[in-house]
């Protein structure tokens, strides 16, 4: 997708996405975006963030910008630049103005992992001056109140090289993730899937026991995202321990041991 | 060579006679063992004499009992097994000397027949890693594994044989370790020994007539309580039970038993009075995955962690209460409570005052064990330790252990490579890591202020090197236009040619990210100027290393013999340049010897463990690796060769920086060609050494 090619409507969320609260996190999210505070939502991988922002777009009835941050991603990949076409220089928006100007909710996903110049396009939009300045062309763009700025990160396993300022995150209203409760878990894991209530219980079961892993080579443990693949893998015909090899342990490692001792786990599972 | 004769008794004994002479005499001739020789094949011949050379020159006795073996050895064993088979003797000769090393070259054929069944066999070492994880995963308290024979649990430890080879075929054997290791799991897991009666075990059976028998019919009958416990959590693995197992059917007197143990809600108490009620009945065949009870090893593992985790528990909520707020008006002290949570999980949570408390991991771990022993945690564990209730036991200081009688306890140990053997000694080297004494002398100013303008100009060309922007120009997408780029494209637009796609400017930064080790020589060698220009060369590097922000460490090593290896740390990698470090680096005195092997080995071994993109290793040195005990020449070369070559394989590259003229004669051989620099002049170091990492990290 080209940056600006996108538009409101199309992200617009107009059937309610599937997510099962874990707490009180949706009142606390409409709390914040009734009072125009930023969030920012913390926790591991695979535990249910990024439904959570679809889901909180759609209630909100808001359109929904979503971007996955990486190393290279710059201050301009977010606010905007200039293209040539032929003869001429246009001004294209990027995601983050996009969303400014729609008044959507911008998602910043993993936002450590942006380059540190993306701070200063975040700040002066996460207080209450609640603008977007963009150096470019010189224009200082207001949000409408419907806009909101959500940001994730997971504490989990980020290098010390990678923590969040902490001039940034106390700017934002912090929401914390974990996987499921095994109850909760094994309805989503149903509901995702159709696998039924008996094998969803199995694989968080098994997904409890590679969390017991973490930190003896494995950084994380496998994540609810992982069980409904490995279980839709299953509806689909799969045998539950080639399901589980393909989807969970070889998405969790590549070291052999490891790989072994996981296979053995759902060897003696299922 | 097929077509080569095999070599007659009197050539043979002409060698040994040579290569053996001070393990001869005129009563002890070489002849019996030329004549065994003689009868093999030349190349078996030549396998001999290879190994019969090498081992002359660690003990030429041993070689001449070698000599005597040899062939009896070859005749049973191929030349592969064989050489393991010397080998093994050899590390036996290394650790206990030359008698039991004898007795172990005797041993060939116990040894050959132990060779051809590790073809079937599979050992813990092979499979230890992933039983642990397989263990650790299954949840519970961490099993450690430990090598033991027959197979037990004592509820904190898991004993298994070191290899199990009782089926045909390594697939079967290997699903027969797991089986063990599950099994005694589930004795750990499902209550086989509950935490209330530690002695349960021991003193039930010994109310019988006959203990021994009346243990083994209890574990014959916990074991149909386990695999149905088995069966339920874990289908798979009780599927893989069976299959290891052909089960006949069960006496008539034992049935309506074995339906009360597979039932869901069984304990252990179910066992014990089956146990009573089948006493004198005969014991089916033990399933070979049941292990053995050893109930004296649980009573005292049991008792032991149970008064221990009490302790444990009451001293971590103390430091829990420490620094919270004094107890509401009205209560005299703070409560515990510890609640279990509503889903089937059996973490139990704890509470402080009726609310809940997020409890940090090991204070988790604590109660999940208490509760793996006891079913919960009882009112008495949750009363905070008073004031010097619990004194943990410190731990000793790695400097203490050269005092008072020698011990290897908590020291590292690192094999050493023996070119002649063309193998490693195994756990050669004893290592400890001890800190520099920091002095507190104003060297580290002094140095600085001798150095004024060097370090300014250090700071300047650092600065420069900092991971810095760079413009990338004529790039497809960009942050913003190139006008440059535009202009000409434009230029070849109108000239008719295509507009070229690269119009714009890209800024990226150009992060460094390396680590880096530098081992410092403090050998004795290094006494006066050296030592003087080593420690000015760190004051200076680390100035520069501040303004790079690259990760650095800063470790000293030397020692005395294999047994006494040091590696002496002056800054971590997680240590900011600090006072101390200051002082540590002011504190650099030199020690004894230069055992670099290991040094490399050590040092290497936490550089792995950074995460970076580059990862260096300098070595400052003024000579050639040298030890007290044979670790010169030859030897010590081709030993720290061969470590560096190891940290090549982790993806380290070394580097070493000497005032040795002569190290154009070895330094090539151990770092490769490129790897070194050589400054001539002892004073210069310290204005050189910046320039060197410059050049080397850009």
């Amino acid at each position: 997708m080209k940056p600006g090619a996108m538009r409101a409507e199309v992200l617009l969320i107009t059937k309610e996405p599937y997510y099962e609260a874990q707490g009180d996190e949706i009142a606390l999210f409409e709390g914040a975006y009734r009072n125009k505070i930023p969030v920012l939502l913390k926790g591991p991988t695979g535990c249910g963030k990024t439904r959570f922002m679809e889901h909180m777009a759609w209630r909100l009835k808001r359109p929904l910008v979503t971007v996955s941050c990486h190393d290279d991603l710059t201050a301009s990949d977010l606010v905007g630049r200039y293209l040539i076409t032929a003869g001429d220089t246009v001004w294209i928006d990027g995601p983050l103005t996009h969303a400014v100007r729609v008044g959507g909710i911008c998602y910043l996903d993993e936002v450590v992992e942006a380059r540190k110049d993306t701070t200063v396009v975040i700040h002066p939009l996460a207080d209450d001056r609640r603008v977007l300045p963009i150096e470019k062309t010189g224009e200082v763009l207001s949000a409408p109140p419907e806009f909101a700025l959500a940001i994730s990160y997971n504490p989990g396993y980020q290098s010390v090289l990678k923590d969040l300022k902490q001039s940034t995150r106390q700017r934002f209203v912090g929401l914390e993730f974990d996987y499921p409760s095994a109850d909760l878990e094994k309805r989503i894991v149903d509901h995702e899937s159709g696998v039924g209530d008996e094998t969803a219980a199995r694989l968080v079961r098994f997904a409890a026991m590679t969390r017991n892993l973490k930190g003896s080579g494995l950084e994380e443990g496998a994540s609810t995202r992982l069980l409904v693949h490995a279980a839709k893998l299953m509806v689909s015909g799969i045998g539950a321990q080639a399901a589980c090899r393909g989807a969970i342990a070889q998405a969790l490692t590549d070291d052999p041991e490891m790989l072994a001792a996981i296979n053995e786990i759902s060897a003696s599972l299922f | 060579m097929p077509d080569l004769q095999p070599l007659t008794a009197s050539e043979i004994e002409d060698w040994l006679d040579e290569e053996l002479d001070a393990a001869l005499s005129l009563r002890r001739t070489s002849h019996a063992a030329a004549v065994s020789l003689s009868s093999l094949a030349r190349d078996q011949q030549e396998f001999a004499r290879h190994w019969i050379a090498v081992v002359a020159k660690t003990n030429p006795e041993f070689a001449f009992h070698l000599a005597n073996r040899a062939a009896d050895g070859l005749k049973r064993m191929a030349q592969n097994d064989a050489e393991a088979w010397i080998i093994q003797a050899m590390d036996v000769y290394d650790k206990m000397g030359l008698y039991p090393a004898i007795a172990a070259l005797g041993a060939v054929e116990a040894f050959a027949s132990a060779r051809a069944e590790r073809a079937r066999a599979v050992t813990l070492e092979e499979v230890g890693p992933v039983l642990e994880l397989f263990l650790q995963a299954l949840s519970g308290r961490r099993l450690r594994l430990e090598n033991g024979e027959p197979a037990f649990t004592d509820t904190t430890r898991l004993f298994l044989p070191a290899s199990i080879a009782w089926r045909p075929t390594r697939e079967e054997n290997l699903r027969l370790y797991k089986a063990v290791a599950a099994h005694l799991w589930a004795q750990t897991w499902f209550g086989t020994f509950p935490g209330h009666n530690p002695e349960r075990l021991v003193t039930s059976c010994r109310a019988f007539p006959d203990p021994d028998y009346a243990r083994e019919l209890f574990h014959a009958l916990e074991t149909i309580r386990l695999d149905a416990c088995l069966a339920r959590e874990l289908p798979g693995l009780y599927r893989e039970l069976r299959a290891l197992h052909d089960r006949p059917p069960a006496a008539r007197s034992w049935r309506p038993w074995v339906a009360r143990l597979e039932a869901a809600d069984a304990t252990v108490d179910v066992t014990y009075e089956a146990l009573t009620a089948l006493y004198g009945e005969p014991i089916p065949e033990p399933r070979p995955y049941q292990g053995t009870l050893n109930g004296d090893a649980v009573a005292t593992a049991l008792a032991e962690r149970i008064e221990h985790e009490r302790t444990a528990l009451q001293d971590a909520l103390k430091k829990l209460l420490a620094g919270r707020m004094p107890p509401p008006p009205g209560q005299d002290k703070r409560r515990f409570a510890a609640g279990k949570e509503q889903s089937d999980s059996s973490e139990p949570t704890l509470l402080l005052d009726g609310q809940q408390l997020a409890a940090p991991p090991d204070v988790r771990a604590l109660m999940k064990s208490i509760t793996q022993d006891l079913g919960d945690i009882p009112e008495e564990y949750l009363v905070p330790a008073g004031d010097g209730g619990y004194a943990p036991a410190s731990p000793k200081k790695a400097e203490d252990v050269w005092k008072g009688t020698y011990h290897e306890e908590g020291a590292f140990l690192y094999n050493e490579w023996d070119y002649k053997r063309q193998h490693y000694r195994k756990e050669w080297c004893v290592l400890r890591e001890i800190d520099v004494h920091p002095a507190e002398e104003p060297f580290v100013a002094d140095t600085l202020r001798k150095y004024a303008g060097l370090a300014t100009r250090l700071r300047k060309t650092f600065e420069a090197l900092r991971g810095e922007n760079a413009v990338q120009r004529r790039q497809k997408h960009g942050d913003e236009v190139d006008f440059d780029a535009l202009i000409q494209g434009f230029s070849d637009l109108r000239s008719g040619r295509e507009l070229p796609d690269g119009l714009f400017l890209r800024n990226r930064r150009l992060a460094r990210n390396i680590a880096v080790m530098f081992m410092v020589d403090m050998s004795g060698s290094t006494k006066g100027w050296i030592n003087d220009a080593e420690r000015e060369s760190l004051v200076l590097l680390c100035e520069a290393l501040e303004i790079l922000g690259d990760r650095y460490a800063i470790y000293g090593f030397s020692g005395i013999t294999r047994k006494r290896c040091e590696i002496y740390r002056v800054k971590r990698f997680d240590e900011p340049y600090d006072k101390d470090v200051r002082a540590r680096i002011t504190g650099i005195r030199p020690q004894d010897y230069t055992r670099m092997g290991v040094a490399i080995r050590h040092l290497c071994g936490m550089l792995k463990n950074v995460e970076a993109r580059t990862k260096l290793l300098v070595t400052l040195s003024d000579g050639k690796p040298d030890d007290y005990d044979g670790y010169r020449g030859e030897y010590g070369i081709e030993d720290t060769r061969q470590a560096l070559l190891e940290a090549k394989r982790d993806g380290i590259h070394a580097f070493c920086i000497t005032i040795d003229t002569d190290a154009r004669d070895y330094l090539p051989h151990m770092y490769g060609a490129a790897n070194y620099a050589l400054v001539d002049d002892v004073r210069k170091l310290p204005l050189k050494i910046s320039d060197i990492y410059r050049h080397l990290t850009s």
